[in-house]
């Protein structure tokens, strides 16, 4: 099977005021299609910057990374934007909503760079709202909307373009406690009956516990990889 | 990402700053708008020169003593009545050459006096120039020969001084000396506000002695045929200049006049469009910098377009896009203004304008190639933000 991310012994250094400072010191992973991931670690560890590599928005200074078995290395600016357009979804701490335009155009924004209609990215855009339980708030803005439901808008918008990872970065950092496990479900759920792997950046090890594998990080290594405790 | 796209979310980029989506245009739209008007007004000078040129006839030949050049100061003249016989015989035919001396001197009837360009002329005019009678008759060559004192009135000079009266056959003082009037010329009207209808002819004998001079200041001869008029130019000259030895004369035709006037009004043209360019110049840059500002205002959604799949080519467009479009509804707007406002200058002012097809065509293409010019270096800045630095810019 092909991994649908894979990194070897991946590095990135950083210049920062003549100083190479290194972000990841060799990490090695393999993510699956369909696995429900997270990578914990304290801030600073290298964990966003890991989650840059693996969503492609970023390129190993050196090291191998491979997402959908293609070599992120060899591929153009252009190439890189297709790839995260087809294969990757992500989910921001911040939700990164456009705040002028309603949840089904924010769910339907990827859809533009893939060139489709604007019909058949808004019946598209509300299925994906459909299945995050925001049918009923298509029209709606993101202002007029709670953290839960930004965030669940969010996800649709990362799900609308039916990738085979969905990255969430802190997907829970600004919600309360309740409407955070609501969205961890809800990713879950979305990794069981879609088979999206899902990948959850979080410094939280009760967010990560809801996960079945976690794979932690520290000062740009990896720290440890453990699947769920059976039982 | 599809055109029409890329054009939707930049007009909806604007309507969301509409204040300032709307200050930043009024810089090209009142650039355009100078540049239109200002070129409006140098045609319109143009065009009128042209037509009050053309208007005097075909085919003139204007003899003057010293060279002709504008700005040049005007010679002594040593040309009488007799060269009228000499360029006939040049032409072979005597009345096709009129002559002319002028001065400006006040006309009196009565208490009501005006100050008006007098001119002594011989009977040929009317053969040479276009210069057709509203009433009564020209002079005639007996009333050159026996230095008759009759005079033929501009029209304004017969509103100021005769009023509702008929003025055929009535007297006024010319310089205290009176004449008998037996013409009234058609109207002509006023080029820049200057009347063209304060002037009055009188028998070329009959000023030299008003004057006190026995010299004319021009010649004009009008040659048979359009093809004639260069081979007998320089004949003129030549003529002249066996007569008055050591003397310069000129001799220059319409189409002459006209290339002389036409550069200095093109030059003047140019200059006042190129100091309205440089309004336009100016709205670009507000441009430019309005496109920065919202570059760096909206970097976290070029971030998250960029993650979400946007090319730097789509974040480009998008970006250059809304530049264009400011300069390009600016551009219309200011066509709109620059016609209107030229139309109204030309009704309500004695500035004449004329609008060529061609200048709201290059003004409208220059606003876009502004918008592209100045839009470029702003678009091509967000399409090269780096998104991971993009998603965490505040």
């Amino acid at each position: 099977m092909t991994a649908a991310v894979e990194a070897v012994d991946v590095r990135r250094s950083y210049q920062l005021d003549g100083l190479a400072v290194e972000a990841l010191r060799g990490v090695s992973l393999r993510i699956d299609p369909g696995e429900h991931v997270a990578v914990i670690g304290p801030s600073g560890s290298g964990k966003s910057t890991l989650m840059h590599l693996l969503g492609c928005l970023d390129r190993p200074t050196s090291g191998t990374l491979l997402v959908g078995g293609r070599d992120v290395s060899t591929m153009t600016d252009a190439e890189l934007a297709e790839l995260r357009n087809r294969t990757i979804g992500f989910v921001f701490q911040s939700f990164q909503l456009l705040g002028r335009t309603s949840a089904l155009d924010n769910v339907g924004l990827p859809l533009v760079y893939r060139g489709n209609r604007k019909a058949e990215r808004r019946q598209r855009a509300a299925a994906a709202l459909e299945a995050v339980g925001l049918g009923h708030r298509l029209g709606h803005l993101p202002g007029q909307l709670s953290g839960g439901e930004q965030q669940r808008v969010a996800i649709a918008r990362a799900l609308v373009t039916e990738p085979s990872v969905l990255l969430a970065d802190e997907p829970t950092g600004n919600l309360d406690t309740r409407s955070g496990a609501e969205v961890m479900r809800l990713l879950a759920r979305l990794n069981a009956d879609r088979g999206v792997a899902v990948v959850v950046v979080t410094h939280d090890p009760e967010v990560a516990a809801m996960t079945r594998r976690r794979i932690g990080v520290r000062d740009g290594l990896v720290e440890y990889d453990r699947p769920e405790v059976a039982g | 990402m599809r055109a029409g796209e890329a054009f939707r979310v930049a007009l909806d980029a604007l309507r969301a700053n509409r204040l300032r989506s709307a200050l930043t245009m009024l810089g090209v739209v009142i650039g355009v708008a100078a540049v239109v008007i200002l070129v409006a007004l140098g045609s319109g000078a143009k065009q009128e020169v042209e037509d009050q040129v053309e208007g005097l006839g075909s085919n003139i030949i204007i003899v003057v003593p010293g060279k002709f050049e504008f700005g040049s100061a005007p010679s002594v003249s040593r040309l009488t009545l007799d060269d009228v016989d000499l360029l006939g015989r040049v032409v072979g035919d005597r009345d096709r050459v009129a002559v002319s001396v002028a001065s400006g001197e006040t006309v009196n009837v009565g208490r009501r006096e005006s100050f008006v360009t007098v001119n002594g002329v011989n009977e040929s005019v009317p053969n040479v120039f276009n210069r057709p009678l509203a009433r009564g008759d020209y002079i005639t060559a007996t009333d050159v020969d026996t230095r008759r004192r009759v005079v033929v009135l501009g029209s304004s000079v017969v509103r100021r001084l005769f009023r509702d009266v008929d003025p055929l056959g009535r007297q006024l003082s010319i310089a205290g000396v009176r004449f008998r009037v037996i013409g009234v010329f058609a109207k002509v009207g006023s080029t820049f506000g200057v009347d063209r209808d304060a002037e009055v002819h009188i028998p070329v004998t009959a000023a030299q002695r008003l004057f006190g001079v026995d010299r004319i200041d021009a010649l004009a001869v009008k040659a048979p045929t359009a093809d004639s008029v260069a081979a007998l130019q320089p004949k003129l000259v030549a003529a002249l200049a066996d007569r008055y030895e050591g003397e310069e004369f000129s001799a220059v035709t319409q189409t002459q006049i006209l290339g002389t006037i036409g550069r200095i009004l093109g030059l003047l043209t140019l200059v006042l469009s190129a100091i309205a360019a440089i309004s336009l110049l100016v709205g670009g840059v507000g441009v430019s910098n309005i496109m920065l500002v919202s570059v760096r205002e909206r970097t976290r959604e070029i971030g998250l377009r960029k993650a979400l799949g946007a090319r730097q080519r789509d974040i480009l467009l998008q970006f250059l896009i809304e530049a264009v479009l400011l300069c390009v509804v600016g551009g219309l707007l200011g066509i709109g203004v620059g016609v209107g406002s030229s139309y109204l200058v030309a009704a309500l002012s004695p500035l004449p304008a004329v609008i060529a097809w061609w200048s709201p065509v290059v003004a409208f293409g220059v606003s876009a190639a502004v918008g592209i010019f100045f839009g470029v270096a702003p678009a091509r800045r967000a399409g090269r933000l780096d998104p991971v630095v993009a998603l965490r810019s505040e």
